[in-house]
């Protein structure tokens, strides 16, 4: 995906004068040629993520669209107030896209890793949250960002479906239930081949959406109104529960049970391995979903 | 806009009464507010920058990254014109646009929120760097200037020394610092604010803070190819 987000990028530098491209040194390779061929237009300010945010914001000011660029840790985390304050604050936009997810680094451990950030974002108006499932997925969610002013973040992983699904904002369903079927899984972006996995002997309605914020509530709730039960399974590649607030919205109408997978809250995973191994810890891989689906939906 | 009060309450001997609408005792007004000069210098001499062309693309941009203590700033913005005067009395109050720290969503001529510390350097070298990039141009041809005024206090935030570096380095010669110093950074700076800029490449100077022909030489001498910071030394009374 890091290689489709510096090719879709670089296109839209050569389309649109406005699009500038703000480094802290990682990925600057990649926005090489994009930098000789648009002088100023690639800034790399060093490792320096404070510095990388205010310049994106200060670029918007004046009329650019920055596209903001790092490890997720360092692009949402360290700068966390300069993006509460250098963007919606001063009501102007910008693109950020992180690499690493919540554990593509696993070899790196718990620095280079941050499954807290979309919960972060949820702190914050106004931001639009894409987290693609296949590189195809990543293309189509940049190329709707980058015409706009809005805030928009783009989660991009080494993880990936087998194939691409429609980034159209909305909820929907890969496999549906019968009328009297267990409930609705949601899988969001990356998930969505093991959550049908783990869910094949299951009478559920599974949907997906790379599109978390804003949340499709009005899709989540006729897919649930057309299903047996008004149980939902969330299954995120990031901080479990953290999409929970929206489905008790989207359901406040009616009585209904929830669960949320994902990246555990309540312990930090002190380990390297490989990024199947940090799925498997916590119950991401298509058998912890399984087990807990059917522990969910069949209790 | 207000244009009545505005040419009432236009010259720097009325900023103290201005002060005054909003926080009540005109009796110590001035002296008390350390960017009060540095501000009025800029806005009556050198920005290119006024009420009917505060949304034009090349403007001059004064940024107030130093958010506390505004009534200066809103004083002068109001003898400029870009604040109606009558807003000034209900500053902070639930509907005013003007609270302690400015909000540029709220008041006309305020280019960035602000009022944590540190922000300010950074939007104004990435304002900078947009200008250039698209390569706007002033109506008398020149680059549009973004100036930020900092407090040496201020400087104790990091942000501050990032922004300074790339800015140095990239040698972006639109970007102004105005660093007003009344020794209040809690473990000083040996050797003087200026050396930390001009060891980063900017041209730096330091001037008597209230003095306004030295300001106004300070901040508008030519430093081809380099930021410019002024370091304007003032005591608070």
């Amino acid at each position: 995906m890091r290689e489709t987000f510096a090719a879709t990028v670089s296109e839209a530098m050569d389309r649109d004068p406005r699009v500038a491209v703000v480094l802290a040194a990682i990925s600057a390779g990649m926005f090489r040629s994009a930098a000789a061929r648009h002088p100023g237009r690639v800034v790399d300010v060093g490792i320096r993520e404070q510095a990388m945010i205010g310049v994106a914001g200060g670029l918007a000011l004046t009329g650019m669209r920055p596209i903001v660029h790092s490890y997720a840790p360092f692009l949402v985390e360290r700068p966390f107030e300069q993006v509460k304050l250098d963007f919606a604050h001063q009501d102007v936009g910008a693109v950020l896209v992180s690499i690493g997810g919540s554990y593509d680094a696993s070899e790196e451990g718990r620095t280079h890793q941050a499954p807290g950030d979309v919960a972060l974002l949820d702190t914050l108006p106004g931001w639009t949250v894409h987290v693609p499932g296949h590189p195809d997925e990543a293309r189509a969610a940049l190329e709707s960002a980058i015409p706009g002013d809005d805030r928009v973040y783009v989660r991009l992983s080494e993880t990936s479906n087998r194939a691409p699904r429609p980034v159209d904002g909305r909820l929907s369903a890969v496999r549906t239930g019968s009328p009297r079927s267990a409930g609705v899984v949601v899988a969001v972006g990356p998930m969505l081949d093991r959550v049908l996995e783990a869910t094949a002997d299951l009478d559920v309605t599974v949907a997906h959406t790379s599109t978390v914020r804003p949340f499709d509530r009005a899709g989540l709730s006729a897919l649930v109104g057309a299903a047996g039960n008004a149980d939902v399974l969330v299954v995120e590649p990031y901080l479990a529960g953290t999409s929970a607030h929206e489905v008790a919205a989207a359901l406040v109408d009616r009585r209904h049970r929830q669960l949320g997978l994902g990246v555990a809250r309540d312990r930090e995973l002190r380990a390297y391995g490989a990024p199947a191994q940090h799925a498997r810890a916590h119950g991401l891989d298509a058998e912890g979903i399984a087990e807990a689906a059917r522990g969910f939906f069949l209790a | 806009m207000c244009m009545t009060t505005a040419t009432a309450l236009s010259r720097y001997a009325d900023l103290p009464a201005l002060i005054g609408l909003m926080e009540g005792d005109e009796k110590h007004m001035g002296a008390a507010h350390s960017t009060l000069d540095v501000v009025w210098v800029l806005y009556d001499r050198v920005l290119a920058v006024t009420p009917a062309t505060a949304e034009d693309p090349a403007r001059d941009r004064f940024l107030l990254s130093k958010g506390h203590g505004p009534a200066a700033f809103y004083a002068v913005l109001a003898a400029k014109g870009f604040v109606d005067v009558a807003a000034l009395r209900g500053w902070t109050a639930f509907d005013s646009p003007l609270g302690h720290h400015p909000d540029r969503v709220l008041v006309p001529g305020v280019e960035i929120g602000s009022g944590s510390l540190g922000h300010g350097l950074p939007l104004g070298l990435g304002s900078a760097l947009g200008l250039r990039a698209q390569g706007v141009r002033r109506p008398d041809g020149a680059a549009p200037r973004v100036v930020v005024l900092l407090g040496d206090g201020e400087l104790d935030e990091g942000s501050n020394h990032e922004a300074i570096a790339v800015a140095g380095r990239l040698g972006v010669d639109n970007l102004t610092a105005v660093v007003v110093d009344n020794a209040s950074s809690t473990h000083g700076w040996p050797g003087g604010v200026a050396a930390r800029f001009a060891g980063e490449g900017w041209a730096a100077r330091e001037v008597a803070g209230r003095d306004h022909d030295a300001l106004h030489e300070a901040l508008t001498r030519p430093h081809t190819g380099r930021p410019l910071a002024v370091v304007a030394r003032v005591r608070t009374r």
